[in-house]
C-alpha cells in the first residue's frame, strides 16, 4: 500500500497568531493586514526571511490570496501555492499537510499556511446561509432542499448529529457542558483568549440561553478576528532553526459516504455514519500510516465549532469507544493537566478564537515544542483534527 | 398559515432537481428512482450512486415517515424570523422509499412531544404562487 503520507519529512519551524478578539473588534486593520503581519511574524519565528518563503497554502477559499500576499512581500520567487478542496474548518489539517507533501517531493522548499478571518469585516459564520439563486451550481439545487426548512448554517446541521448521538447513546446537554467547561478553563489561564477572564460553571452552561436545542449558547464556537500563520521546511533545514522543529508524523483527509458539503446542509448519510464526526475513517487510515496508536498520543486539538461534535470527533479518533464520549468527558479525561488526554488546550473555538481550526495546529506545535500556556508535560505526540460532521482532515504531530 | 416569512430562502431549482419540487406545486412528494437497480435517492441526482446508471424515474411517495433526527432553533438567525421562533428542523425518513431522508419542519407539534422515531405525514405549504414546499405533522391517519 502506498504511503499516503510522507512521514516526518517536513517540519513546522515557524509559528504566529494575531490578536484574537471577538467579530467585528479588528479595526485597526485590515483582515489582509492581519494576514500580511501574522505571516511575517510566522517567517521571523522561523528565523527566516521572505527571501527563503517559496509556497503558500490555505483553505477555505480565504480571500487573502496568495499571488497579492506573495507581491506584497516580495516574495522572489513563489515555487509552489496550494489550496484544498476539503470544505471550510476541515481544510486546516489539510492545508498542512499539502504544505508538508509540497516540501517532501521537493516542489517547494519554505511554505508558510496561513488563515485570517475576520468575520466582522465579512460575514459572520453564524448568520444563516442564504443562498444566491443567480448563481445555480450543484452546490445551491442540494442547498435548496435545506435553506427553505431554515438548515442554513452549522449550528442547526450539527444539533441534528448530536441530537441522535444523545438518542442513541444516552449522550446529554451536560455531558456537552463538560467539554464546554473544561475548555473555557483552559483558555482562562491563555491570556490570548477570548473568554481569558470569563469563567463558566456547569451551572453556567446549563442557564445559558437556548441556541439551537441541544445547543445552548455556550455550546457555540465564538465568532472573532484573528490570523495564524505556520512555516515549514525540510527536517535538514529545520535543525538550523531556532526553534524545536514539530515533524509532520502523518496526515490524513477525506469524507465519508453521502457527506455533501457536510451536515451544515446536507444529511443524507447512511445511519451507521449519521451520529459520527466523518472523522472515523481518516482517522483509522492515518493511525496505521503512522504506526502511532490513539493511546499513544498525549494532547489533542479537536474541532470545537460544537461542543457536542467534540465527543463525536473523540469516538472517530477512538480515543474513546463508539458511544463512550458523553462519559469520557465527564471523567475530565480531557482537562489539563492531569486528564487522560488533555484537549483543546489553549481553549480551542469554544472559548480561545475561532480561526478555523488553524489555530488549533498552532496549539498542537506549542505544546510539543514546549511553549504551551497549559503545557502538557513532556509531551511528544499531538493529534490535531479538523472541522466535523463536513469533508475535513487530522495532523499527527510529533516532536 | 405559513411557517416561515417572505424572506426565508427559497429553493434553488436547477433541471435536475425541477420535477421534485414541480411535484410538490401539484401536492405529491416525489422520489427519485433508479430503473436499473431499483434504489431511491434523495436530493435529485442526474445519477445512481449505488450503480451509476444515469436513467430514472420519478414515484410518488406516500409522505409517511417517522422523525430520524430535530433541532429546535431558539434563535431568530434572521431577523424576520423573529416571530418564528422556536420551530423545529427535521430529518424525516420516508416509510415507502428506504434510505430516503428530507430535511423539512415538523409543524403544529410542541418541541417537547417531539421523539425520534415519531410517525410523521406531509402536508404541503404553498409559500408563493410558484413555489410549494413539503412539511411534516405528526401523522393522523
Amino acid at each position: 500500500m502506498g504511503r499516503p503520507m510522507a512521514h516526518d519529512q517536513a517540519a513546522i519551524v515557524g509559528i504566529a497568531e494575531s490578536e484574537y478578539v471577538r467579530w467585528g473588534q479588528l479595526t485597526r486593520c485590515t483582515e489582509y493586514q492581519l494576514a500580511l503581519e501574522t505571516i511575517v511574524a510566522a517567517v521571523a519565528d522561523a528565523g527566516l526571511t521572505m527571501d527563503d518563503v517559496d509556497g503558500f497554502a490555505s483553505f477555505s477559499s480565504d480571500r487573502n490570496e496568495f499571488a497579492f500576499v506573495a507581491t506584497d512581500l516580495g516574495v522572489p520567487e513563489v515555487r509552489w501555492a496550494g489550496t484544498t478542496w476539503i470544505v471550510g474548518g476541515g481544510g486546516a489539517c489539510a492545508a498542512v499537510a499539502e504544505a508538508a507533501r509540497a516540501i517532501a517531493t521537493g516542489a517547494a522548499r519554505c511554505v508558510v499556511v496561513y488563515r485570517a478571518l475576520a468575520m466582522g469585516q465579512f460575514r459572520r459564520f453564524g448568520r444563516p446561509l442564504t443562498g444566491d439563486v443567480q448563481r445555480l451550481r450543484p452546490q445551491d439545487a442540494a442547498l435548496g432542499f435545506a435553506l427553505p426548512f431554515g438548515l442554513f448554517n452549522a449550528t442547526v446541521g450539527m444539533a441534528l448529529l448530536v441530537r441522535r448521538h444523545m438518542h442513541l447513546y444516552g449522550t446529554t446537554t451536560e455531558h456537552l457542558g463538560h467539554v464546554a467547561v473544561t475548555f473555557r478553563r483552559h483558555a482562562n489561564r491563555n491570556p490570548a483568549a477570548v473568554m481569558h477572564e470569563r469563567p463558566m460553571t456547569l451551572a453556567d452552561h446549563a442557564a445559558a440561553p437556548r441556541i439551537v436545542d441541544p445547543f445552548g449558547l455556550f455550546d457555540c464556537c465564538l465568532e472573532t478576528d484573528g490570523a495564524c500563520a505556520l512555516v515549514l521546511v525540510a527536517p535538514e533545514r529545520a535543525r538550523d532553526c531556532p526553534h524545536r522543529p514539530v515533524y509532520v508524523r502523518a496526515a490524513a483527509q477525506g469524507s465519508g459516504p453521502r457527506y455533501g458539503g457536510g451536515a451544515w446542509a446536507m444529511q443524507y448519510m447512511p445511519d451507521d455514519e449519521y451520529a459520527t464526526g466523518n472523522t472515523r475513517r481518516l482517522a483509522r487510515r492515518m493511525f496505521a500510516s503512522a504506526g502511532i496508536s490513539p493511546g499513544d498520543v498525549d494532547v489533542a486539538q479537536l474541532y470545537d465549532h460544537y461542543s457536542g461534535m467534540v465527543l463525536l470527533q473523540l469516538e472517530d479518533m477512538g480515543f474513546c469507544a463508539r458511544g463512550e464520549g458523553g462519559p469520557f468527558a465527564a471523567s475530565g479525561a480531557l482537562a489539563w493537566p492531569d486528564g487522560a488526554l488533555p484537549t483543546n488546550t489553549a481553549g480551542g473555538s469554544l472559548s480561545e478564537a475561532y480561526i478555523h481550526g488553524l489555530n488549533h495546529v498552532v496549539e498542537g506545535v506549542k505544546q510539543l515544542r514546549g511553549t504551551a500556556v497549559n503545557q502538557v508535560r513532556d509531551a511528544e505526540i499531538c493529534a490535531v483534527a479538523s472541522g466535523s460532521g463536513i469533508p475535513t482532515s487530522a495532523l499527527l504531530l510529533r516532536r | 398559515m405559513s411557517l416561515f416569512p417572505p424572506e426565508m430562502p427559497r429553493p434553488a431549482i436547477t433541471d435536475d432537481t425541477r420535477p421534485f419540487w414541480d411535484g410538490c406545486r401539484r401536492h405529491v412528494l416525489l422520489v427519485q428512482r433508479c430503473t436499473r437497480c431499483a434504489a431511491f435517492r434523495h436530493p435529485p441526482s442526474p445519477v445512481c450512486w449505488q450503480c451509476r446508471s444515469f436513467d430514472h424515474e420519478w414515484v410518488a411517495s406516500s409522505g409517511r415517515g417517522t422523525l430520524f433526527s430535530y433541532a429546535v432553533v431558539h434563535r431568530a438567525f434572521l431577523p424576520s424570523l423573529a416571530g418564528c421562533v422556536p420551530y423545529t428542523v427535521a430529518v424525516v425518513a420516508l416509510d415507502d422509499a428506504p434510505g430516503v431522508r428530507l430535511v423539512s419542519n415538523v409543524i403544529e407539534a410542541a418541541p417537547e412531544t417531539l421523539a425520534m422515531g415519531l410517525p410523521l405525514e406531509v402536508v404541503f405549504e404553498d409559500v408563493s404562487a410558484d413555489v410549494t414546499v413539503p412539511r411534516f405533522r405528526v401523522r393522523r391517519t
